[in-house]
C-alpha cells in the first residue's frame, strides 16, 4: 500500500487558522494529509505537544502562527520562536529528525502560502517515509 | 581548610547564621552534605576535590529555612546557582551568607552584588571533559545520536535523583506529577523515559549552570547532564545569555528580542 503521511498542524487562531480558512474560501486545493489543531496563540504550543503528536502516530508536524510583530497578544510568537530555537537544538542533539517538523509564519491573508506550506511538508515527509523510529519507541510503552 | 572551619564556627557562635551548609566526610572516600548548627559540628567541615555536590539544592528545604539564616559553602557552580535562583526570585538579598571557596581561597559574600562581582571575574566556560563529550556527540550522525540516547534513556528507572540533585528543579509540583492530563507516562518505559529527559532539558534550558550534579546523582551513570549542558551552550550561542551570572537577569526562555535570529521558520 502507498504510504500516506499523517501530518499534525498546530496553528494559532488569529493568523494561520484564519489563513487556512482563506485557503478554503479561495478554493485552493491542498494535500488532505493534514489534521489542523487550533490554539489561541503559538505561545500556547508546548513542545510536548509535538512529541505527543509523534508518539500518537504522526509522521510530520507543522507549527504555524502570526508573523513576528503581528501577534494578537503582542509577544506570544516571539516567546514561541525562542522556545522553538531551543527545542530544535535539543531535538537535533537527541537525534530527532527535524526534517519532519516545519515551523512557519502564515498570516490570515496568506491562504496560498498555507497551501504551499502543507504541500511541501507532505511531499517532504512522503519522501522520508513513516517515522518508524519514534513510533516503535512509543509502541514499546503503554500510552 | 582551617580558615573555612574557623569562619563557619564564628558565624554560628555569633548567631549570625543558624545553619552552615557545607561538605562533610561521607562513606567510601566520598563527601556528603553537612548541616552544621553548632560550632562543634562545624569542626567536621571539609573542602577538597571530592566536594562535588551542588549544595544550593538544600536552600529550599523547610528544615533549613525554619531555622533562620544559613551560610553555604560555595564553589563556583553553587555560587552560580545562588545567582540564578536570585534572578528567579527564589533567593533574596540578605537571605544567606555565601562562603565562596576556590582552591585554598575563602571569599565571604553577604550580598548578591558581591557574588555577581566575584562571578564576573571567573571563567564560566564548560568543563573540558564535558566539552569533549559534547563535541564527540555533535560529530555523530543524527541516527547515531538517536541510537545513543535511546540506549542511554532505556536504562533510566525514573528515580528522579537528577531532579532532586538540581537546585533549579525547585517546583513543588513537577510536570511529571501532573496527571490531568498525564504529560509524561508514569512507568519507566522507553517513551516515558524519553519524554521525561527531553522535558527536563527543555525546562532547564537557559537556567542550567552546568554543574553536572544531575549526571553524578544518576545511579545508572546515564550522562543526562550532557542534555542540560548542551542546552546551556546552545542558549549562550543563540542568545548570548549565561545562566547564573547575574542576580537580576532575564530568563532566556521567558524573554525575547524582536531581532532573534533563526533560519528554519518559513
Amino acid at each position: 500500500m502507498d504510504f500516506e503521511p499523517k501530518i499534525v498542524a498546530f496553528v494559532c487562531n488569529w493568523c494561520t487558522y484564519a489563513g487556512a480558512d482563506l485557503t478554503g474560501t479561495s478554493r485552493i486545493k491542498y494535500a488532505t494529509n493534514v489534521r489542523i489543531i487550533r490554539f489561541p496563540c503559538t505561545g500556547r504550543i508546548d513542545f510536548m505537544l509535538i512529541l505527543k503528536a509523534f508518539a500518537q502516530g504522526a509522521d510530520g508536524v507543522i507549527v504555524s502562527g502570526c508573523h513576528p510583530n503581528d501577534c494578537h497578544y503582542t509577544s506570544g510568537n516571539f516567546h514561541a520562536r525562542r522556545r522553538w530555537i531551543a527545542f530544535k537544538d535539543l531535538s537535533e542533539f537527541m537525534g530527532i529528525d527535524m526534517e519532519r517538523i516545519q515551523f512557519s509564519w502564515v498570516s490570515a491573508a496568506e491562504g496560498a502560502k498555507w497551501a504551499e506550506v502543507v504541500n511541501t511538508t507532505v511531499a517532504k515527509v512522503r519522501q522520508l517515509g513513516p517515522y518508524t523510529a519514534y513510533h516503535e519507541m512509543a509502541a514499546a510503552g503503554i500510552m | 581548610m582551617d580558615v573555612l572551619k574557623t569562619r563557619a564556627q564564628e558565624l554560628l557562635a555569633s548567631g549570625t547564621v543558624q545553619t552552615v551548609i557545607g561538605y562533610g566526610q561521607g562513606s567510601n572516600g566520598r563527601s556528603r552534605a553537612l548541616f552544621a548548627q553548632t560550632p562543634q559540628a562545624a569542626e567536621t567541615l571539609i573542602w577538597d576535590d571530592t566536594c562535588q555536590q551542588n549544595l544550593a539544592t538544600y536552600l529550599f528545604k523547610p528544615e533549613i529555612r525554619q531555622k533562620g539564616k544559613a551560610a553555604i559553602v560555595a564553589p563556583l557552580p553553587v555560587l552560580r546557582s545562588v545567582l540564578q535562583l536570585a534572578s528567579e526570585n527564589q533567593v533574596h538579598d540578605g537571605d544567606l551568607i555565601v562562603l565562596g571557596v576556590n582552591g585554598g581561597e575563602l571569599t565571604e559574600m553577604a550580598t548578591l552584588q558581591e557574588m555577581e562581582a566575584h562571578v564576573a571575574g571567573r571563567d564560566l566556560s564548560l568543563d573540558a571533559r564535558d566539552h569533549a563529550r559534547l563535541q564527540e556527540l555533535d560529530a555523530m550522525s543524527l541516527k547515531e545520536r538517536w541510537q545513543f540516547w535511546q540506549e542511554e534513556v532505556a536504562r533510566c528507572f525514573k528515580c528522579y535523583a537528577c531532579r532532586a540533585a538540581c537546585p533549579m528543579c525547585y517546583c513543588s509540583r513537577c510536570t511529571v506529577e501532573c496527571n490531568q492530563p498525564q504529560w509524561v507516562p508514569v512507568p519507566a518505559h522507553q517513551l516515558g523515559n524519553w519524554e521525561w529527559h527531553m522535558m527536563r532539558a527543555m525546562h532547564l534550558a537557559g537556567r542550567c549552570v552546568s554543574c553536572g550534579a544531575c549526571g553524578r546523582a544518576c545511579p545508572l551513570d546515564i550522562p543526562i547532564h550532557l542534555l542540560t549542558i548542551k542546552m546551556e551552550e546552545s542558549i549562550f550561542q543563540e542568545f548570548g545569555i549565561r545562566a547564573g551570572a547575574r542576580a537580576k537577569a532575564e530568563n532566556a526562555l521567558s524573554s525575547f528580542r524582536a531581532e532573534d535570529k533563526e533560519q528554519f521558520i518559513i
